[in-house]
């Protein structure tokens, strides 16, 4: 029965709690005044942008999360906030396998930061640009992300970033070229070997396959399935594709202006979607 | 025999928001327990709110009202309607299946990894799985040379086959069946008819919603009727 007590005392490796992100001078009615109801990010009071209004989710260790919704709903601030790229205007955010998940980490100092993101989290952009050093090589992208989690043997680094790029299958041949030289479907995989040079806990993966021919966004969600089945690496992904998102999660929370409007199993919030805008959304798939 | 299912008075309203709110009933006031290794078999008109009941208690619609208590080895006494996600999907993982007509497979998976994938979301290692899943396919007769394909290409019978496979490997403790029989021939019945009775025997308790009397009447312990989204004990034509 000691599987059993394992499954009922999951703890959730991510909490977030109350997120918001406010871009403008914001004022005391900003979260009030913006939203799905009032169908806009904008407070009218003081025109500030609600990026993230209130969000709270868990993500539990080993699962996939998705987070769905049209652009501008405020997925990638989501993800970008996750991962210190944003600095959020207030809430809290813990990570289970830091401090004991006691410590909020949007509290602590800059330099912190910089040590949980590097050492427990890895980050695939939707533009290769942001993720990888185009003038470095391949074999480099993997050892700067390999040097911030404290890796300093030569050899050893070399060995790693060789048995990343054969799992997203790079031909080793190519590990010392530029990613400039490189198609947007390599260039994906080199950002998703690069992100997972460290082996981290968490994975966010944001809009990862969009803007790639089908048959390359095919390969590369294989490769995250692949992934997901050998390492059990926690992921979350932001797509505005159901089809992305069904074929890689269990659960989804659904974002519009700001906020989640919805979250569920992914089947349910497939076939018996609640709230009027995933209707709309389910409704208008191809 | 426990009961391992009771349902109580469960109801489902779909509400579509754009089209000025309508409100279209699944079902109402469904009320029916399953025992250990039992095997209740649900008939009715399409359309009267069967598979509606079975996708409510897999939760993959969320019911409007009422209760669905299941006996759960994981978790105690758990109401499937209100429970956490997190406990649908260990559930949905160890101890319910469900098997529809359709073939719900993600792409570019062959059809023995799509069984063998099963096994290993129980935590059976790489091996085994594979092991048993090519026992499973050849005991649902799925010829050897389909097993490294991908089964979008396969024909209705053989979809339905590879489900059952799929979802009768795990030898769950709740196994839900939506039509389990609608694409298979005569021939290929014969196998389904024995596995289903082989997992009675070993305590799996099912759900069944048939249109094939005769195949029902030789499987089933209690049947049901649905009629507009109610449901009544007994087989009414």
């Amino acid at each position: 029965m000691s599987r059993d007590l394992q499954e009922t005392e999951k703890q959730p490796l991510l909490k977030v709690r109350n997120l918001s992100k406010i871009y403008g001078s914001s004022c005391k009615s900003c979260l009030e005044l913006t939203g799905p109801d009032m169908e806009s990010n904008i407070c009218p009071r003081c025109g500030s942008v609600v990026a993230c209004g209130n969000i709270s989710f868990n993500v539990y260790p080993g699962e996939i999360i998705g987070i769905v919704g049209e652009s501008g709903s405020g997925k990638s601030t989501l993800i970008k906030s996750l991962y210190f790229d944003e600095t959020p205007t207030s809430g809290e955010v813990y990570l289970q396998c830091f401090e004991n998940g006691e410590t909020n980490l949007l509290s602590i100092s800059s330099q912190k930061k910089r040590w949980v993101r590097n050492h427990l989290m890895g980050i695939v952009y939707q533009n290769p640009y942001l993720g990888l050093k185009m003038d470095f090589s391949c074999g480099g992208n993997i050892a700067e992300k390999l040097l911030a989690a404290d890796w300093y043997h030569v050899g050893k680094i070399r060995k790693r970033a060789k048995e990343l790029l054969s799992k997203v299958e790079i031909p080793l041949e190519r590990m010392d070229d530029l990613p400039r030289t490189f198609s947007g479907g390599m260039q994906q995989r080199v950002q998703i070997s690069k992100a997972l040079a460290n082996n981290p806990p968490l994975l966010l993966l944001d809009e990862v396959t969009t803007g790639l021919d089908v048959s390359v966004q095919a390969q590369i969600l294989d490769l995250i399935r692949q992934i997901q089945r050998e390492f059990g690496i926690t992921m979350i992904v932001v797509s505005h594709d159901f089809a992305v998102i069904r074929m890689l999660t269990d659960r989804t929370l659904v974002m519009k202006n700001g906020r989640v409007v919805e979250s569920g199993l992914t089947d349910q919030v497939m076939e018996d979607p609640q709230h009027p805008y995933t209707q709309l959304l389910i409704n208008s798939m191809i | 025999m426990s009961v391992i299912l009771q349902v109580e008075n469960l109801g489902k309203v779909f509400i579509m928001h754009h089209f000025n709110q309508k409100k279209i009933i699944g079902c109402r006031s469904v009320n029916f327990s399953v025992h250990e290794g039992e095997f209740v078999g649900i008939t009715g008109k399409s359309g009267a709110g069967k598979s509606t009941v079975l996708k409510c208690i897999y939760r993959t619609y969320l019911p409007t009202n009422g209760r669905i208590l299941f006996q759960s080895k994981l978790f105690g006494k758990i109401d499937l309607a209100r429970s956490a996600e997190q406990d649908i999907i260990s559930i949905r993982h160890h101890e319910m299946g469900y098997v529809s007509q359709f073939l719900n497979v993600l792409p570019r998976v062959t059809a023995l990894n799509v069984v063998a994938e099963a096994l290993m979301e129980m935590g059976c290692d790489n091996e085994r799985a594979v092991f048993q899943a090519k026992t499973m396919l050849r005991y649902f007769q799925i010829p050897e040379n389909l097993w490294d394909a991908y089964p979008n290409t396969f024909s209705g019978g053989e979809k339905l086959r590879l489900n059952l496979a799929r979802a009768m490997i795990k030898r769950p403790r709740l196994l839900l069946l939506d039509e389990p029989t609608a694409s298979l021939d005569n021939q290929s019945k014969g196998p389904v008819k024995e596995m289903i009775l082989e997992l009675k025997r070993s305590g799996t308790s099912m759900i069944g919603i048939f249109h094939d009397i005769e195949f029902m009447k030789d499987v089933v312990d209690t049947s049901y009727t649905m009629n507009q989204g109610y449901l009544k004990e007994g087989i009414v034509a």
